[in-house]
């Protein structure tokens, strides 16, 4: 099966709260953050962030902007003040989500950004 | 006046120095907002205060402040409106003022507005009915008490409006909502009701998208390229008008870039349920913000609404909780990941025989994958691996022990070690987030607002005792 990295249909940005991070997806078209309501559940994400042990994902809708924003409950180890990790305030989360390889969709075409370059497609 | 323009020069503590600077000379600016306080700073500045009583500001304030007074002198309606005052508003105000005095700008007011320091009176609070419990964890305060080092309110807009009423050109607040700094100027601009909700989101919206500073403009975007020409990245300007209408934008002339792109990557930054962005001036909803690219390095922002403001403030408090350290080699070569994952346990085991158990150990081997591990593909055949070994105890004395454990390793640890110069790593103490929360009618702004020439000579007490 073809994959690609998320990073082809979307962009993300990650902060913290406290011990907890959110990971904002946010998908270049329509169609990309059609496919991102369907395929990147909170459950995926959890999934894919299994390691890092969170509490709990919960994901918001921000359609103005065709973004999910992720809550990530309990994944910093302790947060900025306690966490014992490089990456303290979960700053490189989005950069791994990004990196996260999905289905390639068939109308893959209409979820790139305007630019049209394909990154990274995996045959 | 149908717009303001309202810039942010500082997203943090230890941003660029020369960012304020350069927004003040080339924005256009009626309002420069300088964003210095992270969820623990101001534990950090109360440990400061507590070695030395004219400490517990950001001291940075100070010599960005004489790079600005050029541009204070220059544009009489530029006003500055700054949370450095952390621990300390009246202190730093104090120094601020000396400051514009001797820069022939004495007749400038200067404000110092606080109210949102709850440490001298917690046990007076707690006995009026407030639980302090941490509403992350839901434990109540009981044993933690003892150990509290900080506790402040965040504080709204409130403070900023009454010291600009007064006449305040620079406007040094301690804890307020980052977006307040932004707020506080658009209500006092605009004549805004304070349940005027629907506006107060939309200042809001354009505090939140500016507070971080760069972040908005160009920097940590996904969309990175090295022809961004970060060097010269400009910081952002929010244009507000009275009907609550918001354009983010930067400097002409300088690197980065604001797109609809940069903006929303900042719009989901640090957020939880975007239909509740809550501050103490109002419950924003986000969560149908949408975005138009209106001009070159223009956004605008639509779609902010607004709900009554919580009943009640979010508190942060910071209990002491022992001392942390870290330390680092690199390591080299044939078997680098293996090498260096052996140095760490090497490290732990030789404490460990000499009676010192760590309460809390982290070993790391950055460039295999560690910093978030089982999520990035492992790489463990790097030829190059930074251990990094971070520890955390009760005892300053075991963690000193700890950091001596690093250099050894060059001459008596596997082939390859090096990294190993430079000083020392240094036990810090540590102060542990506990936020809760508090009535908003128990914290009350205060606001004290004099002219610079009449700040020297004042007494400040500021010995939150």
């Amino acid at each position: 099966m073809s994959t690609i990295p998320l990073s082809t249909i979307a962009h993300a940005r990650s902060g913290d709260k406290g011990n907890h991070a959110n990971v904002g997806v946010i998908a270049y078209t329509p169609a990309g953050f059609e496919f991102l309501g369907r395929f990147l559940t909170e459950s995926r994400m959890v999934q894919y962030l299994l390691p890092l042990r969170p509490r709990q994902v919960e994901r918001f809708e921000m359609p103005g902007i065709l973004a999910y924003n992720f809550l990530l409950f309990d994944i910093l180890a302790g947060g900025a003040s306690r966490s014992l990790r490089t990456d303290s305030q979960g700053k490189v989360l989005s950069a791994a989500v990004l990196e996260m390889q999905i289905p390639a969709p068939p109308n893959l075409d209409q979820m790139l950004p305007i630019s049209g370059k394909a990154k990274n497609s995996h045959g | 006046m149908p717009v303001i323009r309202v810039g942010n020069g500082a997203g943090f503590w230890g941003d660029n120095l020369d960012a304020p600077r350069v927004l003040a000379e080339r924005g256009r600016l009626e309002y420069l907002t300088l964003e210095y306080l992270a969820e623990l700073t101001l534990s950090i500045l109360a440990h400061q205060r507590s070695r030395n009583p004219q400490a517990g500001f950001i001291s940075d304030f100070l010599t960005v402040l004489e790079s600005l007074t050029p541009a204070l002198a220059a544009q009489p309606q530029l006003k500055i409106v700054t949370n450095a005052g952390g621990m300390a508003p009246q202190t730093c105000a104090r120094q601020a003022a000396a400051i514009l005095a001797g820069a022939s700008l004495g007749d400038v007011a200067v404000a110092a507005a606080s109210g949102d320091d709850l440490f001298p009176r917690l046990d007076d609070l707690i006995g009026g009915g407030e639980s302090f419990a941490n509403f992350d964890s839901g434990l109540a305060l009981g044993d933690s008490r003892s150990q509290i080092a900080s506790a402040n309110a965040y504080l709204g807009a409130a403070g900023i409006v009454t010291a600009l009423s007064q006449g305040a050109r620079v406007i040094i607040t301690g804890r307020v909502a980052d977006a307040s700094l932004t707020v506080g100027p658009a209500i006092h601009e605009f004549g805004w009701s304070w349940t005027d909700w629907d506006r107060l989101a939309a200042a809001t919206v354009a505090g939140h998208l500016i507070e971080c500073g760069a972040q908005v403009t160009g920097g940590m975007f996904s969309g990175w390229t090295p022809g961004l020409a970060l060097e010269n990245l400009g910081y952002p300007i929010a244009e507000i008008s009275d009907g609550g209408q918001v354009v983010i934008t930067k400097p002409a002339a300088t690197g980065g870039r604001v797109s609809v792109e940069t903006v929303a990557e900042q719009l989901v930054y640090e957020i939880g349920d975007p239909a509740h962005y809550l501050t103490p001036d109002v419950d924003a909803d986000f969560s149908h913000v949408r975005l138009a690219q209106v001009g070159p390095d223009r956004v605008e922002v639509i779609g902010a609404k607004g709900n009554p403001a919580p009943p009640r403030f979010k508190v942060s408090m910071a209990y002491s909780d022992g001392y942390m350290a870290s330390g680092t080699l690199v390591i080299c070569g044939d078997q680098a990941a293996a090498k260096a994952r052996a140095c760490g346990e090497l490290i732990l085991s030789r404490l460990r025989a000499a009676g010192v158990n760590l309460a809390r150990t982290h070993i790391e081997c950055l460039g295999t994958g560690d910093t978030l591990p089982g999520v990035w593909d492992r790489n463990d055949d790097a030829l190059e691996v930074v251990l990094r070994v971070s520890v955390h105890d009760p005892s300053r004395a075991a963690v000193e022990r700890f950091v001596r454990e690093f250099s050894p390793l060059v001459g008596s640890g596997p082939p390859g070690v090096t990294g190993y110069t430079g000083p020392r790593p240094s036990p810090y103490p540590v102060f542990a987030y506990w936020p809760t929360t508090i009535a908003r009618e128990r914290v009350l702004p205060v606001v004290e607002v004099r002219k610079a020439v009449d700040w020297a000579g004042m007494k400040v007490d500021q010995s939150g005792s």
